[in-house]
C-alpha cells in the first residue's frame, strides 16, 4: 500500500474522531488531488475549481459513509468520479450551455455516456500507434478520408479498411458500437 | 500555502470548523432507522384496518405460514444488506442480489413441487387464491411508506450506482411491506405467495430502479 493512501487514511479515521487539524490537513491534501483529477479532465480551470469545492463539500456532509477497513483513496476517487458524471449529465442536459464554456470532450461528442468519453483516451491507447492516428483524424476531428489519405500517403481504401477493422475490434472488446 | 485557490482554502476553513466527531455505525443505524420507520406507519395501517388474520394460531403450527414469512423476511435481509452496501461511494451489491434470486428461485421451485402434486383442477385456485386482486396492489401501496424512509436515510449517503441502490431500496422496502402484510393475509399456497408476493416485491424493485437516478441523486 502506498504512503499517500497510509497518510491519508490516518487523518480520515482522526478526522472522523472529531480532531479539527486531522481533517483539515485532510481536506486540503485531498483538494489538491481533486484539483489534479478535474483540471485533466475538464477545459474550464474555473469548472474544475467549482467541482473540487462542491466535491470537498460531498466529503463533509457524507464523511459517514467511510469505511476504515476500505482504502480511503478509493472512496475519494468514486465520490470526485460521480460528481464529474453527475456534472457532465447535468451540463448536457441544460441546453443553454455557451460554446467557451462547453468542455472540449463535449464538444466532441454529443450523444451517449460522459464515461464514454473520459475513457476513450484510454479505449485508444490499446491499438496500434498509426491505426489510433487514423481514428483520431477521421472520427474525432472529422477530417474526411480523402484528406487523410493525402496527408499519409496511404491510399483511401487501406484506410477505410484499418479504420474499420480497428473499430470493429473496439466494439468488440468494449462492447459498444464506437464507430 | 496549500496550492488551492483562496476560495477553496475557505471552505476547507469552514468545513474544518464545522467539525464533529463522527458516530460509528451511523450508516447501518440510519438506513434501519428509515426502513423501520416506514414499516412502522404500514404497520399501524394494516393493524388498524385488518388486524392479524383470525386463523393466526392455526397458521403458526403450519410449514407453510413458514416457508411464506421465510421467503419475505429472507429477501427484506438481502435487500437490506444491500442497500448498506450501495450506499456507500463505488458500493456493489453482488452477492445480496444473488442471494434474492436464490431464495426467489427457491420458492419457485416449491411452487412448481406443490403445483405438480395437486389435481390440475386446483391449480387455479393454488394460484389466484382468494385475493389476487387486491394482495399485490396492498403489499405495492404498503412499500411506499418503507421506501419513503429508505430514501430519506439514503439521500444522506454517498451511493454511486442510483439504479441499483433504486433497485434494492425498492426490494427492501416491498419485501418488508410484504412481511407487514403477511400477519394479515391467510394465503400460504406457494404459488400464490411466489406469483403474488414476489410480483408486488419485483414490482417495487423495478419502480426503484426507474426512481433511483432521481431519487438518490446528490
Amino acid at each position: 500500500m502506498n504512503t499517500v493512501e497510509v497518510q491519508l487514511r490516518a487523518l480520515m479515521i482522526e478526522s472522523l474522531a472529531g480532531n479539527e487539524r486531522a481533517y483539515r490537513m485532510l481536506l486540503q491534501e485531498s483538494g489538491k488531488r481533486l484539483r489534479a483529477y478535474y483540471s485533466r479532465r475538464l477545459v474550464d480551470a474555473a469548472m474544475a475549481d467549482d467541482l473540487v469545492q462542491e466535491t470537498l463539500l460531498a466529503i463533509h456532509t457524507r464523511r459517514g459513509t467511510y469505511d476504515p477497513e476500505r482504502p480511503f483513496t478509493a472512496w475519494l476517487h468514486a465520490i470526485a468520479r460521480y460528481k464529474l458524471i453527475d456534472f457532465l449529465r447535468s451540463r448536457r442536459q441544460r441546453r443553454t450551455v455557451s460554446f467557451e464554456e462547453t468542455p472540449e470532450e463535449a464538444l466532441v461528442f454529443e450523444e451517449g455516456d460522459p464515461l464514454a468519453q473520459l475513457d476513450l483516451a484510454q479505449i485508444l491507447e490499446t491499438v496500434s500507434p498509426r491505426t489510433r492516428e487514423l481514428i483520431r483524424a477521421v472520427k474525432i476531428e472529422g477530417r474526411s478520408v480523402a484528406e487523410v489519405a493525402t496527408v499519409s500517403g496511404l491510399s483511401e481504401s487501406a484506410i477505410k479498411v484499418a479504420m474499420h477493422r480497428a473499430l470493429a475490434r473496439l466494439s468488440k472488446k468494449f462492447g459498444r458500437d464506437v464507430s | 500555502m496549500s496550492g488551492l485557490p483562496v476560495k477553496t482554502s475557505d471552505l476547507i476553513d469552514r468545513l474544518a470548523a464545522d467539525l464533529k466527531p463522527e458516530p460509528r455505525n451511523r450508516l447501518p443505524r440510519l438506513i434501519a432507522l428509515g426502513a423501520l420507520g416506514g414499516a412502522a406507519v404500514s404497520g399501524l395501517v394494516v393493524g388498524s384496518l385488518w388486524g392479524i388474520r383470525p386463523d393466526m394460531a392455526a397458521a403458526l403450527r403450519t410449514p407453510p405460514f413458514w416457508i411464506k414469512e421465510f421467503f419475505v423476511l429472507g429477501l427484506a435481509a438481502v435487500g437490506f444488506l444491500a442497500v448498506l452496501s450501495l450506499a456507500r461511494p463505488a458500493g456493489k451489491a453482488g452477492r445480496p442480489a444473488f442471494l434474492a434470486v436464490a431464495i426467489a428461485s427457491g420458492l419457485g421451485a416449491l411452487a412448481v413441487l406443490q403445483l405438480a402434486s395437486a389435481p390440475p383442477e386446483l391449480w387455479k385456485r393454488l394460484v389466484m387464491g382468494k385475493t389476487s386482486a387486491v394482495c399485490p396492489w396492498l403489499i405495492m401501496l404498503l412499500a411506499i411508506p418503507v421506501m419513503l424512509g429508505l430514501t430519506w436515510a439514503m439521500r444522506r449517503m454517498a451511493p454511486t450506482r442510483l439504479r441499483a441502490a433504486g433497485a434494492m431500496a425498492g426490494l427492501t422496502a416491498g419485501a418488508l411491506s410484504a412481511l407487514i402484510y403477511s400477519v394479515s393475509c391467510d394465503e400460504s399456497a406457494m404459488p400464490f405467495v411466489f406469483v403474488w408476493y414476489g410480483g408486488a416485491i419485483a414490482a417495487m424493485a423495478i419502480v426503484g430502479a426507474l426512481m433511483g437516478p432521481r431519487l438518490l441523486r446528490w
